[in-house]
């Protein structure tokens, strides 16, 4: 059972030990870095066509089915399009900007996969402040969405491209503000630190997950609302809303830099989707006692497919946000849950956990706010319109 | 030794990034620039083992302050040198000259200090929670004073944009006369 | 509440999700070319000649009056007719066509024609796979022709009230033949 566990690890310590001892370490970071993007590669060609098919389902049809059994060679057609296409950019623009603008978006994504916990000992590097390395790469990447919108030298990319920045920075603040609680009760800003402290059973059955305890599942709801918006995914995907503004800043790229794009959004809402389960989920920790049976990267692997067919569900369920609906519910509803989510956190800390009494409380001050805010938030009617007609 | 050549070259880039972002033709090149030369001083921190440091400065330098460089860049259109003009300006010779001075009397006064001939202290090894920890008992009143600094600093960018949106009038309508009442017809005029 | 309208539609898709694995009322998809819709009574694409029995010339109904020619909104018929008649169904001589043409290039399957043949004898097919790597979409006589067993396929209520209307009109002939007999030569 444990070698199935750690069978990555022992098949990259031995790997890396038919290296010569001088460039092991650099080796065995090699193979690490080859094995991360060959199984987050055919993470993303499977997710693009199991969204297709999903979405399809949901909209009683079925996805596509002609391309190889079930349609599951969609994605090799897709990448074989992509890459035959002809690389079209405008005579005007900036020729430098436009060309780094993929790379900016995909390198720091990439980047990003480093520091989750995808089993035991199963995290590429293990920083002290891995988290805060996470949201810092993260944050790196809204510069490419400018870069993109702007050396495109077009209107439609220009306001797709700033649509884009300020709907990520508006919600960075809630996503960001939603991890806060899970550090505290952690004590700790690394990732691996995290998913371990997660471990146990209270009551004997049930897993101490963050997501069982009432600031667990608010703050998970906030994530999980956060991290939509943050890889522009219905419904807040606007900014790439075909409806809308062509593509966003997406507009002037075509074949292979649209595919870089594409990857890197996906690849986003991987690792973002990776962190929700190691933040809020339990990281590798399986649920009960009798089902340790599966590895750890089994249960990290269960828990991520069912957050990404959460996020399909809601996309095929959702209507696109309004920009100013977006903007509005970010700054006006999620930033002052997440912070009352703070407090109540540290309320919930402060109880010892010998008080059950701890749950009301927590539970009501966070479900008081939420129904207040709502109700502000529905019953919001835009203001009576004045037209001058022309007598 | 590594750890000298891994320092020159960060510092390498950083500078010449720094360099670009001053001397380049088009602004918002410049503006990119000094992103990555943002980038480049986090290299620096992380190469120093601040991890704390290093990532909160990609947090907020590349993440927050580059864009608002940009932003400001894009909605005041003040883009691009026309081509033929000179980039510089014509006293450019004082600017060197001012530039020497400063950079001649820090380096006499780094030089001069004791500070060179003591011994290196053993890096210190800053876990994330000792920062915590600091920050919240010993330096307290200086967490607390940035933060009602930028408080203050978003409450009077709400003020200042909500003051422009009540200056904006309705255009009045025209004609200036009021609406036709309930019985008569409109005439065609 | 905020959010219990996101849960209804979560639910809805949910159970589109599931059934439609098992129920076809939830996935109504018909997947072409391998399944087709089922056909409808006054489904029509272009139009065609029909002709009882099994020889195509001897059994056509047309008699190149054409009305259909002159009636065409398009002008795509091309009617020639023939020098010699033929009985029809009731024993009155009739002209047939030599050349019937039609252009299916220009043809724009309004059914004009079906709808004014005093003879029914052009009625409107139903057959819309008609891709070819052949330009020429001009169809003639014989192309056209179809038996009055291909129009009771495809048309099942059109052709039996056509059938019953012609059988009427055979039924009184015949009974005006039999009360006024034609005198025999003694």
């Amino acid at each position: 059972m444990n070698a199935l566990d750690q069978i990555f690890v022992l098949a990259e310590h031995w790997l890396a030990g038919l290296a010569p001892a001088p460039v092991r370490p650099l080796v065995s970071m090699l193979l690490i870095i080859a094995g991360l993007m060959a199984v987050f590669g055919t993470c993303f060609a499977l997710t693009t066509i199991l969204e297709r098919k999903t979405l399809g389902r949901m909209q009683n049809r079925f996805g596509p089915n002609r391309v190889g059994p079930f349609g599951l060679f969609q994605p090799v057609a897709d990448g074989i399009k992509m890459l035959i296409k002809e690389d079209i950019v405008p005579f005007s623009a900036d020729k430098a900007v436009h060309f780094l603008a993929p790379l900016a978006l995909t390198v720091p994504v990439w980047l990003a996969f480093a520091v989750l916990p995808f089993g035991r000992n199963m995290s590429a590097i293990e920083l002290d402040a891995g988290i805060l390395f996470f949201f810092a790469i993260g944050s790196a990447s809204e510069l490419a969405v400018f870069m993109a919108g702007w050396s495109s030298q077009n209107k439609y990319s220009l306001v797709g491209a700033m649509r884009a920045i300020a709907q990520m920075i508006s919600y960075e603040v809630p996503l960001v503000l939603a991890s806060i609680p899970v550090l505290m009760a952690a004590g700790s800003l690394s990732l691996p630190d995290i998913a371990q402290a997660q471990s146990g059973f209270a009551l004997g059955w049930v897993p101490r997950w963050n997501v069982f305890t009432p600031w667990g599942l608010a703050g998970f709801a906030v994530f999980f609302i956060a991290a939509a918006a943050e890889s522009n995914r219905c419904p807040f995907d606007l900014p790439e809303g075909e409806s809308e503004l062509i593509a966003g800043f997406l507009t002037e790229y075509s074949g292979f830099k649209y595919a870089l794009f594409f990857l890197g959004e996906y690849l986003g809402l991987f690792a973002v989707t990776g962190l929700a389960v190691t933040l809020f989920l339990g990281g590798w920790q399986a649920p009960a006692q009798w089902l340790e049976w599966l590895p750890s990267w089994g249960w990290f692997a269960a828990k991520f497919s069912a957050l990404i067919f959460l996020f399909i569900w809601i996309r095929a369920t959702l209507p696109r946000l309004r920009m100013d609906q977006l903007l509005n519910f970010a700054w006006k509803f999620l930033v002052p849950l997440a912070l009352i989510n703070l407090f109540v956190a540290a309320v919930w800390l402060k109880f010892p956990a010998a008080m059950p009494i701890r749950w009301l409380l927590c539970a009501g001050l966070l479900v008081v706010p939420y129904v207040w805010l709502g109700r502000r938030w529905n019953g919001v009617t835009p203001k009576q319109r004045q037209y001058d007609y022309a007598e | 030794m590594p750890n000298d050549i891994a320092f020159y070259l960060i510092a390498a880039f950083t500078v010449a990034f720094a360099a670009a972002a001053m001397t380049l033709r088009r602004l918002v090149h410049c503006a990119l620039c000094a992103a990555a030369a943002f980038a480049g001083l986090a290299m620096i921190y992380l190469q120093l083992d601040a991890e704390f440091v290093g990532f909160a400065q990609l947090l907020v330098y590349v993440g927050a302050i580059a864009i608002l460089i940009v932003f400001a860049v894009l909605l005041t259109r003040g883009d691009e040198v026309r081509p033929g003009r000179s980039q510089s300006s014509p006293s450019w010779m004082a600017g060197v000259a001012v530039a020497v001075l400063v950079l001649a009397g820090m380096a006499i006064a780094i030089l001069r200090s004791p500070s060179l001939q003591r011994l290196a202290p053993s890096a210190a090894v800053a876990p994330v929670k000792k920062i915590g920890e600091e920050l919240m008992t010993r330096y307290v009143l200086p967490l607390e004073m940035a933060g009602v600094l930028l408080t203050g600093a978003l409450l009077g960018a709400v003020v200042i944009a909500m003051h422009e949106e009540s200056e904006v009038k309705r255009p009045a309508r025209w004609p200036a006369s009021k609406p036709a009442e309930s019985g008569e017809t409109m005439s065609l005029r | 509440m905020l959010g219990l309208g996101i849960l209804k539609g979560l639910i809805e898709t949910w159970r589109n999700f599931q059934g439609g694995y098992y129920d076809p009322a939830r996935l109504t998809t018909v997947q072409y070319p391998e399944e087709k819709l089922p056909p409808q009574e006054n489904a029509r694409t272009i139009p065609f000649l029909v002709y009882d029995g099994a020889d195509p010339l001897a059994g056509m109904r047309c008699t190149a009056c054409s009305i259909c020619a002159v009636e065409c909104p398009a002008h795509c018929i091309v009617i020639v007719k023939d020098t010699v008649k033929k009985p029809d169904y009731l024993g009155k001589m009739q002209f047939h066509p030599k050349v019937f043409d039609i252009d299916m290039a220009v043809c724009m399957e309004c059914g004009v024609c079906a709808e004014v043949c005093p003879f029914d004898s052009i009625k409107m097919d139903r057959v819309f796979e008609l891709s070819s790597d052949n330009r020429s979409m001009v169809l003639q006589k014989l192309d056209l022709a179809k038996s009055n067993d291909y129009f009771r396929q495809i048309h099942p209520v059109e052709a039996a009230a056509v059938d019953a209307a012609r059988a009427e009109e055979q039924r009184k002939a015949q009974a005006k033949k039999d009360a006024s007999p034609v005198p025999t030569v003694p």
